[in-house]
């Protein structure tokens, strides 16, 4: 097992035994590929606090995963540790190891810039930078130092029809996006993640502050997008879920209890957790 | 219930009348400068603002020599106080490990706490022969034919008084940008980072949904740096003349009046000098209401807030803003 360890913290906390996540077996099922993502024995700490426990977990490629569990599990430190960007935390410590095709990010020669250009990521709550509808689309590109106008109009149309906006503001992409609807800033928060071509999108409960008619168009969009790129989704909306992802981890305090296929998840899940869980038993 | 309800109607009544007790103050001061001028408002009129001559002896003047040197002075100082005062909050508040960002940023405000006379000595001491060493060399080299760099190397004038000035006012410009920058939501740096931001990139963006603040702040070092007396004065030269040079002994607003108040002989003399306080008056207060509009406008977020785009945390007003 691979060690990367950011911070080294004083006091190392004790492994703990995680008990049900062991005993299940928490690899994806029959896949056929290998799978894009590996995680492996993988746990974190914020300061002294361990927030993830030995965790297992693979991704298969043009796919969408989702994360489920009850708040403050765990979804998001373990998606952020996806593409490093708990690094930006201080005090985090981490142990195992995220492969992506093969390469471990959190190995020692690890651009972690490059790292977050291959695994884009969407957030909870959209965060356009206050400039040009088109100027945020092709933010990550600038910074590759693209300065060639017809690439980057290029890039932003295509990026805009990927996440289904470009009909919406084709005539308006000089405007401020900061004049566009919370669902439509969302949409473009998935623009500008996929103009940059990452493999991966990591997608933080990127519905949850959006009304059911925007949340629908994002979750088409998913669909549509699972053709071209592999999707990572955290969401408390267990219909969401069901609907969007072809494989579900179910988290509980730090632990994944349960990795399957999503319809095994709900429909016959092995662990009493999990089952309490969706029936909306607990949480 | 209603005992709370009625205490805050009392805080609100409390709070209304000193705001207004504020304004009333401000606006009494105005109109008693106004008062304390009227002789020379009423000989010169606009005059008054581009005479060049200042002669209490014939009983001629004409500020334009004080106004000049107040806003080049102040424009020099923010020429170094901008980027070194935005530089060490971007320092504090992005750069430095988080366990040395406060003891350092309180560093830079103590720099604030320093009065101004002491800066004056400072200057005279250390500073002036310093800046006379630099304009020595700089005399001797074929730059002296500039317009900025001509005239003999003093020491004491403009090139000291900016630097003086700069110095005292980094502090004001520095605390205002750390607090716009601290108030620009974390979900901006991040949105950066996750598209392959560097560190500075990711500084430039937040840079960048600040900048209306960043640009209050500046503002209000430059109001700060407009009604600075004690340090300019005893190093700006002291001497009325429109010149373009940085080594050219000169003369500020602030500083004449300190100067020539207490001796000076006859109303109109007086009355003159009264209309110098009232223009910087109105000139400061102007400064300062822009910064501070710049600065709200930061702190409520840039349009539609409810929209997604988090409001920045609400942020204590900033307490630079003072001018002398
Ligand atoms: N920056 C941080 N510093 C310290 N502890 C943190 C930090 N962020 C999260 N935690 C803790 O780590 C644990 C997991 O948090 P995380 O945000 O990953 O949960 P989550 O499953 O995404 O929850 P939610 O569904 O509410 O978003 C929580 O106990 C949380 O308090
Ligand atoms: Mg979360």
């Amino acid at each position: 097992m691979e060690t990367a360890t950011m911070t080294p913290s004083p006091t190392t906390p004790t492994h703990a035994v995680s008990m049900d996540a062991r005993s299940a077996p928490a690899s994806a099922p029959a896949a056929d590929a290998p799978p894009l993502i590996e995680i492996g024995g993988f746990s974190f700490w914020y300061g002294p606090k361990q927030a993830l426990f030995d965790i297992d977990l693979r991704i298969r490629e043009r796919a969408v995963t989702a994360f489920i569990g009850p708040s403050g599990c765990g979804k998001s430190t373990l998606l952020r540790c996806l593409n490093r960007m708990n690094d930006l935390i201080d005090g985090v410590r981490v142990e195992g190891s995220v492969r992506v095709q093969g390469q471990d990010l959190y190995g020692p020669d690890v651009d972690v810039v490059d790292v977050r250009k291959r695994l884009g990521m969407v957030f909870q709550k959209s965060n356009p930078f206050p400039k040009s509808i088109f100027e945020n689309v092709v933010y990550g590109l600038r910074l590759q130092g693209v300065k060639n106008k017809g690439v980057l109009r290029d890039a932003c149309e295509k990026a805009l029809r990927g996440s289904a906006l470009w009909d919406e503001v084709k005539d308006r992409i000089e405007e401020s996006a900061l004049s566009l609807s919370g669902g439509q800033m969302q949409r473009l928060c998935i623009a500008r993640a996929l103009a940059v071509e990452p493999e991966v999108v990591l997608m933080d409960e990127p519905c949850s502050a959006l009304d059911p008619i925007a949340t629908a168009k994002i979750e088409e969009l998913i669909f549509q997008l699972k053709e071209r790129f592999t999707i990572v989704i955290v969401t408390h909306n267990m219909q969401q879920a069901a609907r969007v992802s072809d494989e579900t981890g179910f988290f509980m305090l730090g632990k994944l209890i349960e990795f399957d296929k999503t319809d095994v998840i709900f429909t016959r899940p092995k662990q009493k957790m999990t089952e309490d869980y969706i029936t909306g038993r607990f949480g | 219930m209603r005992r709370r309800g009625g205490d805050d109607g009392g805080l609100e009544l409390g709070t209304s009348a000193v705001a207004v007790l504020v304004v009333a103050l401000v606006a009494a001061i105005g109109l008693e400068l106004l008062h304390g001028s009227r002789l020379s408002i009423a000989k010169f009129g606009w005059s008054f603002w581009t005479g060049r001559d200042w002669d209490p002896v014939s009983g001629e003047f004409g500020a334009l020599p004080f106004i000049w040197g107040t806003f080049y002075s102040s424009l020099l100082a923010l020429l170094v106080a901008a980027p070194v005062g935005v530089g060490i909050a971007v320092f504090t508040t992005d750069v430095v490990p988080p366990r040395f960002r406060r003891p350092l940023a309180f560093l830079a405000e103590l720099l604030a706490a320093v009065p101004s006379i002491v800066y004056g000595l400072w200057g005279i001491f250390v500073l002036v022969p310093v800046v006379r060493g630099l304009e020595t060399v700089v005399s001797r080299t074929p730059l002296r034919k500039l317009p900025l760099f001509s005239g003999p190397p003093y020491g004491l004038g403009m090139l000291s008084a900016g630097l003086i000035l700069a110095l005292m006012v980094i502090p004001y410009v520095s605390s205002v940008s750390r607090e716009v920058l601290q108030a620009v939501p974390v979900a901006q740096r991040e949105a950066a980072y996750a598209l392959g931001a560097t560190r500075w990139e990711a500084i430039r963006a937040a840079l960048h949904y600040g900048r209306t603040g960043i640009l209050g702040a500046v503002f209000l070092g430059f109001g700060r740096a407009f009604g600075e007396t004690m340090a300019v004065t005893m190093v700006i030269g002291n001497n009325p003349q429109l010149s373009a040079s940085l080594f050219a002994p000169q003369y500020s607003m602030a500083a004449v009046i300190a100067n020539e108040f207490s001796e000076a002989t006859g109303d109109l003399y007086l009355h003159a000098l009264t209309e110098i306080g009232l223009v910087l008056f109105v000139i400061t207060l102007l400064v300062n209401a822009a910064s501070r509009l710049l600065i709200w406008s930061v702190q409520r977020g840039p349009g539609r807030v409810s929209d997604g785009v988090p409001a920045p945390e609400t942020i204590p007003p900033a307490r630079a803003g003072e001018a002398a």
